[in-house]
Formats: C-alpha cells, sequence, structure tokens
C-alpha cells in the first residue's frame, strides 16, 4: 500500500502540467497573429497587406481611357505594342490627378537610341541604327513621329 | 458594361485592395512567359520593377543577363548584366563564331519552391494564387531563403534588413493590372499568365512552342516559361 501513500506527488505534478498547458494556450492565443494558417503555416493578413501597396504604373487601358487619339495613331504603326508607360514612364499620379500632375518632356536623343541602337547582341529582325550614321545628329523626332514612327511622304523631307 | 481594366482602375483609385470584390485567390495560378528572341535588352523592365516596388540601387527583384555563346565552348558562356542592364548593354560587334542573347530574370514563382521550405519562422509562402511573397513584418532576416533559392532571386534588403524579392507585382495583379515589367516592356518579351484562365493566350502558346524552365533538374516547379531558352544559360 506504501506506492498509494505518494500519489499525492503524482497528483500535484499533473496539476503542475496542466497549469503549463493552459499558460501555454493562452500565451499563444495573444501572440500568434489572427490571421496565421488561414491559407497555411503562415499569416493570411500579409496577402491582404501586399496586395494593398501603392501602384505606380497606371496601365495601358487608364491611358487610353483618356488619350484616344494617340492610342488611335499608335494602332497604325510600329509602336501599336508598346505601351505608353514604356516610354513615358509610370504615371499613376497623373492618372490619378490629370490636372496638376504632368508626365515630364521626355528627350527623344536618350529615350529612342536606348531600344533602337546599333548592337550584334540584339534580335536580327529588330530594327536598329547607329545614331550617328543614321541622323548625323538630327534629332529623331524631326523625322519619325514616335507614336507612329514611319516616315510619311507628308513628314519633314530630306531623310532617307 | 464597363470593361475590366477600367473596373480595375477604378479600383486602384480606390486604393482599398481589401473590398477587390471580383478577385479570388483561388481562381487564378500565376506565372510568366519569357520571349527570348524578342528581348532586345533595354533594360526598361529592371527601371519598371525598382519604380514600382521601391527597390534598393544595386539589389534587384529582376535584371536582365547578356550571353555570349562561342561555338566552341558551350558550358562556359560570356554573362554580362552591367547594374543589371538597368542602362541597358553595352553596344556588341558582330561575333563570327558565336551568338548574343539576352535572358531576362526573376522570381520563378516557383509550385514547390525550396525557399518557402527553408523559412523557420512561417514568413515566406506561396499565396493559394501561386505567388511566392515575403511577409516582411514576420521575417527574421535570416537569410536561409537567400541560401535557397537556386535562382538568386532573393535579398536582404539593406534597411529593413528582411527578406525581399519580386511580388509578380500582387498589388497590381489582384486589381487585373499586369506587373510593371510587363507593362513597360516595349517588345512584349514579357508576358504574365494565368495558368488557371482556359482564355489566355498562354495555353495555346505552350501547346506550339518548345518551351523551358531555368534548371528543371531542381524540380522547383518554376512558373517562368522562357521560350527560345538556349541551352548555355544557367
Amino acid at each position: 500500500m506504501r506506492q498509494f501513500k505518494d500519489s499525492g506527488h503524482l497528483f500535484r505534478f499533473a496539476f503542475l502540467f496542466a497549469v503549463a498547458i493552459v499558460v501555454f494556450l493562452v500565451v499563444r492565443h495573444f501572440v500568434v497573429p489572427k490571421s496565421f494558417g488561414e491559407y497555411g503555416h503562415y499569416r493570411g493578413a500579409a496577402i491582404t497587406e501586399i496586395a494593398a501597396r501603392p501602384v505606380h504604373f497606371a496601365g495601358q487601358s487608364a491611358c487610353e481611357t483618356c488619350h484616344s487619339d494617340v492610342a488611335q495613331m499608335k494602332t497604325a504603326g510600329m509602336h501599336k505594342g508598346v505601351h505608353c508607360e514604356a516610354c513615358h514612364g509610370p504615371q499613376a499620379r497623373h492618372a490619378d490627378d490629370p490636372g496638376s500632375v504632368q508626365p515630364a518632356k521626355l528627350d527623344t536623343a536618350l529615350l529612342c537610341v536606348r531600344c533602337h541602337a546599333a548592337s550584334a547582341a540584339k534580335p536580327k529582325t529588330f530594327p536598329q541604327v547607329a545614331a550617328e550614321d543614321h541622323s548625323g545628329g538630327v534629332a529623331c523626332e524631326t523625322c519619325h513621329q514616335p507614336h507612329s514612327p514611319a516616315i510619311s511622304s507628308t513628314q519633314a523631307g530630306g531623310a532617307k | 458594361m464597363l470593361p475590366a481594366a477600367a473596373i480595375a482602375w477604378k479600383y486602384v483609385l480606390a486604393g482599398t485592395p481589401e473590398d477587390s470584390p471580383n478577385y479570388t485567390k483561388t481562381d487564378h495560378w500565376w506565372g510568366m512567359l519569357i520571349d527570348i528572341p524578342k528581348c532586345i535588352g533595354c533594360g526598361n523592365c529592371v527601371r519598371a520593377c525598382q519604380a514600382e516596388n521601391d527597390v534598393p540601387d544595386g539589389y534587384f527583384r529582376t535584371w536582365v543577363e547578356r550571353y555570349l555563346v562561342t561555338d566552341w565552348d558551350m558550358t562556359n558562356p560570356e554573362v554580362i548584366s552591367p547594374d543589371g542592364g538597368k542602362e541597358g548593354f553595352p553596344a556588341a560587334k558582330e561575333e563570327e563564331n558565336g551568338k548574343y542573347f539576352f535572358v531576362p530574370k526573376m522570381c520563378n514563382h516557383c509550385a514547390d519552391s525550396p525557399c518557402t521550405q527553408v523559412c523557420p519562422v512561417g514568413a515566406t509562402f506561396i499565396t493559394p494564387d501561386g505567388v511566392v511573397l515575403v511577409d516582411q513584418t514576420y521575417c527574421l532576416g535570416c537569410a536561409y531563403c537567400v541560401q535557397a533559392c537556386p535562382y538568386g532571386c532573393r535579398y536582404i534588403h539593406p534597411e529593413k534588413k528582411v527578406a525581399d524579392k519580386c511580388t509578380l507585382c500582387y498589388h497590381r495583379i489582384t486589381k487585373g493590372l499586369t506587373t510593371a515589367c510587363c507593362e513597360s516592356c516595349p517588345t512584349g518579351a514579357r508576358q504574365l499568365v494565368d495558368l488557371k484562365d482556359p482564355k489566355d493566350p498562354i495555353h495555346a502558346f505552350l501547346k506550339t512552342h518548345a518551351v523551358q524552365v531555368l534548371k528543371p533538374q531542381m524540380a522547383t516547379g518554376a512558373k517562368a516559361f522562357y521560350n527560345g531558352l538556349d541551352g548555355s544559360v544557367r
């Protein structure tokens, strides 16, 4: 009967163990974020937070909402697949408030050669020019309308 | 009926993605198509990504590499990527016994990603729509994931001291916009694709083209599909 005499120790130990579990569960309830495990072993709310980051590029359809004339001109030319913001840069703030935020004027001397400067590394089918030989320092837009770059007979003469 | 993009734009202006009523995560499975023969190495994608996502200077969520493979040495291509290709590449002379091409790189948004598996705290994960993201409020900055990524697509943010990476412009694609890099690519060399959308042209493209992923031997389930990828690309 001796082993039963000390059984109180076991009960005390079991009680402490139960208290520890309760404390653990309470602490866990407060420190683990609410959405943890919503989709997997991570904080589900993080997805919403990342999706809430601000947009800088307005997107092609936003541009075309107002600038349908330019969009129309582009469809006929070689630049039809080039989105507005590929050249004009991120314009979400302009789209947001067209009155007070104006896009910067572009420098074709820098911009055109970024894509069209001749390099053997570029795909052979892509139109490329060695700028100095091609125009001799004359600005690109003297002959080429950037939104429809092919030279028509009515545009400035003198260029080949 | 308003076009979907107009609705999306209205939504962008509102700036409250929480009430994105038309977006159901489980309806999408995002990926990217990169068409190597179309890439001209202009660096627009790199600049656009930095502008859209406030990527610190000298760090890249996407970058462009230029390969020069000479006929006699396929295993040792000459690869350059000056400042990630952000300001383009130096002009190249015609190589008689070699070929040049550009390879845009980015997070492959792997379906079985090694980076999310090693995170000790559950700070990086794959969303139900197939995008690999980092919860920067939870990240410890231990950089296990940076080491685990076989594609070198992660970095530790120099100021925040936590892991940072391509989000596939999750803040844009959930609003019906395309990613900043796709938006700014002048030749259409990059295309955002939704593999769960039966109307996405990716399905027809994959059917008719020889498409590869990077390091298929790693079994990462990469979702950045490369068309016309040379065997020398690592």
